[in-house]
């Protein structure tokens, strides 16, 4: 029975058209549950939620995962694109007469945080490890106190009263966009200079690889994604401020990218899917909810002293979760490893690793 | 005709003075040693030609090209690949990736090529792979393309580092101690086989090794390094019986 199994999923996965199909039924999927509400209205917002988590996550995952270095700057780069977007559509574009300019104003927030990924590269050429983690840090408080203090955009206070227009079509858009982009650099000779550097960043450089531009280009299509999917945000909260983007945004991400594991495409959509939902789950009402049946007895004082203040533990839990997961939970759910279907076939192929009865991976191609 | 020239040149790392005076000319399809006791400033050389360090004083020039200045892979654009005293492998990648990302250089595609998946991109990314298979192939290593590299067993890693400095498609080849840790049947293979790749590859070779039996077997000039400075240099059998070189060498055992 096993064995019947095991190779029903090994001819599954060799089927790489049916990428195809899922994509289309996604598509098909992301335009009907919304239109003909298939889903209730929360499940279609968790939806969205776990498509900008991917996003976040595996646009990190470009930088801590397959470069490992340790970049705390993500949530910055998410509130660039977030303010940006949130500003024209707000306040420069004709967005109520022209809905169709959203993407342009997502595009824009993508963009000018990579630019500001680009400044972010700079110190990467000098330190690494520790001290580069600290300048992340540096550069996500200084985007928070910039935004804090110019009054155009709200200061402290933020935007409110922000168009909704983020959709399930667009976040599922996006989130093909992001892959595909993604995938596509690491399997080239810029990704695969990326994964050398993690390595070794002096014989990497002695095999010809330009370090530099390679670590420009993986800052700037780590933050670009991550400027869109602040504007996705954006325009789903309907409300941003500085306090929406701060050290615990990127925790959230870092747990994600950990969690699923580094250097893999396929573990950041698994890792932020399981993560957001999770946190869903563990949130007061739904908890409360949840446990509604055990006896008042007990349900009472536990709603009083553990469920009502989940809030605040999970400030506590979350940062203990990432340590947890990084000290004895190194590779996550697959690092290292990859969904055969997002590796090329060109690359499969040289690899011998088309008839293995293990799931492919992009650098070792047998999945331990 | 003259490949690489170096000329006086002189490193300091901090206060100590790894190399004081080193000078060298090097023909292309020469094959040349480097000894020297422990400590002799070997590995810094190598360092300093490929510019993980920039030579405090001195010139080093590459055909007309001076390299002091530039940056490794600059450098190694230039063709100049090397192998390394302790293997520096990208240890938990594939052996084909290993060898791939050593043909950066040579890929001629631009990033937006790269992240559509366009143009230029499969048929360079064609091309890069049937070389580095052809090279894995002559390693002997085609059928571990797939496998991590640090699995390999130690002298597959060693073979593993010359495939990747030789898809780099140099012309001067830079080897750090080829044979450490070698077993004198694997020496014998391990010199026929640089004797080998050295016009299979049209190669200029410069290695460093402490196993006298390989460096007066096949090298045809050696220089001796002795506290940073060029003792001597010659064929052979004129360095064998030089009392220079039988000084500098006292204490660590007899020469050859
Ligand atoms: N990065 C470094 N920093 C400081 N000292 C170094 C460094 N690399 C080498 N040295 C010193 O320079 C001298 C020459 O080293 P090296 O070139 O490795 O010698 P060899 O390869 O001939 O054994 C040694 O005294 C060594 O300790
Ligand atoms: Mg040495």
């Amino acid at each position: 029975m096993s064995a019947l199994l095991r190779s029903g999923w090994e001819w599954f996965i060799a089927q790489r058209w049916l990428m195809m199909v899922f994509l289309i039924i996604g598509f098909v999927l992301a335009f009907a549950i919304p239109e003909y509400n298939l889903l209730n209205k929360y499940v279609q917002l968790v939806m969205m939620y776990v498509g900008i988590n991917i996003i976040l996550t595996v646009s990190l995952n470009l930088v801590n995962g397959y470069m490992g270095e340790f970049s705390l700057a993500h949530a910055g780069f998410m509130a660039v694109g977030a303010y940006t977007a949130a500003l024209l559509t707000q306040k420069v574009l004709p967005i109520a007469a022209h809905p169709w300019l959203f993407p342009l104003a997502v595009l824009m927030g993508g963009l000018v945080a990579a630019v500001l990924g680009l400044i972010v590269a700079v110190p990467s050429f000098k330190v690494r490890g520790d001290y580069l983690a600290i300048i992340t840090l540096a550069f996500l408080m200084i985007v928070k106190s910039v935004i804090e203090n110019i009054d155009y955009i709200g200061g402290p206070r933020g935007i409110p009263g922000i168009k909704k227009l983020t959709t399930l079509p667009w976040v599922f858009f996006w989130v093909v966009v992001t892959v595909w982009v993604v995938r596509n650099f690491v399997y080239s000779k810029y990704g695969r200079g990326v994964l050398s550097i993690r390595e070794d960043e002096i014989a990497s450089d002695l095999m010809s690889v330009n370090t530099r531009r390679v670590k420009f280009m993986a800052f700037m299509v780590s933050s670009f994604f991550a400027g869109i999917a602040g504007g996705l945000f954006a325009h789903l909260l309907q409300f941003i401020s500085p306090r929406v983007f701060d050290i615990i945004k990127t925790t959230d991400v870092l747990i994600m990218v950990y969690l699923g594991g580094i250097a893999s495409i396929g573990g950041s959509i698994l890792g932020a899917t399981a993560y957001t939902v999770l946190l869903e789950l563990l949130r007061p009402s739904t908890v409360a909810a949840m446990l509604a049946w055990l006896p008042a007895m007990v349900f009472d004082p536990l709603n009083e002293y553990v469920i009502s203040h989940l809030g605040v533990w999970r400030m506590v839990i979350m940062p203990l979760l990432l340590v947890l997961v990084m000290l004895y939970w190194p590779r996550g759910i697959m690092g290292l490893r990859e969904f055969r279907w997002f590796v090329p076939k060109r690359d499969m192929e040289a690899h011998h690793c088309l008839n293995k009865p293990t799931g492919g991976s992009h650098d070792a191609a047998d999945g331990r | 005709m003259t490949l690489l020239t170096a000329v006086k040149v002189k490193h300091y790392f901090g206060g100590l003075c790894a190399v004081s005076d080193f000078n060298l000319q090097l023909h292309y399809g020469d094959l040349m040693g480097i000894i020297g006791p422990n400590g002799a400033g070997k590995t810094t050389i190598f360092n300093l030609i490929t510019g993980v360090y920039r030579a405090s004083e001195g010139s080093i020039r590459l055909r007309n090209t001076e390299l002091v200045g530039k940056t490794p892979h600059q450098i190694t654009a230039l063709r100049v690949g090397r192998t390394f005293q302790n293997i520096r492998l990208f240890r938990d990648l594939s052996v084909l990736d290993n060898v791939r990302i050593a043909h950066y250089a040579q890929a001629d595609y631009s990033p937006l090529e790269a992240l559509l998946h366009i143009g230029r991109y499969r048929r360079e990314e064609q091309r890069i792979i049937e070389n580095s298979q052809r090279l894995l192939a002559i390693f002997k290593l085609e059928h571990l393309a797939g496998e991590t590299a640090k699995n390999l067993p130690y002298g597959l890693q060693r073979r593993l580092e010359i495939a990747r400095a030789l898809a780099i498609g140099p012309e001067l080849l830079l080897l750090d101690e080829p044979a450490a840790g070698m077993n004198p049947n694997e020496i014998d293979l391990l010199m026929e086989f640089i004797q080998w790749i050295r016009t299979e590859f049209k190669l200029t070779i410069l290695l460093i090794e402490h196993q006298m039996k390989l460096v007066m077997g096949i090298c045809e000039r050696i220089t001796v390094l002795d506290f940073g400075e060029t003792l001597v240099e010659g064929p052979p059998e004129v360095i064998q019986n030089h009392p220079k070189v039988l000084e500098a060498y006292l204490g660590e055992g007899p020469v050859g």
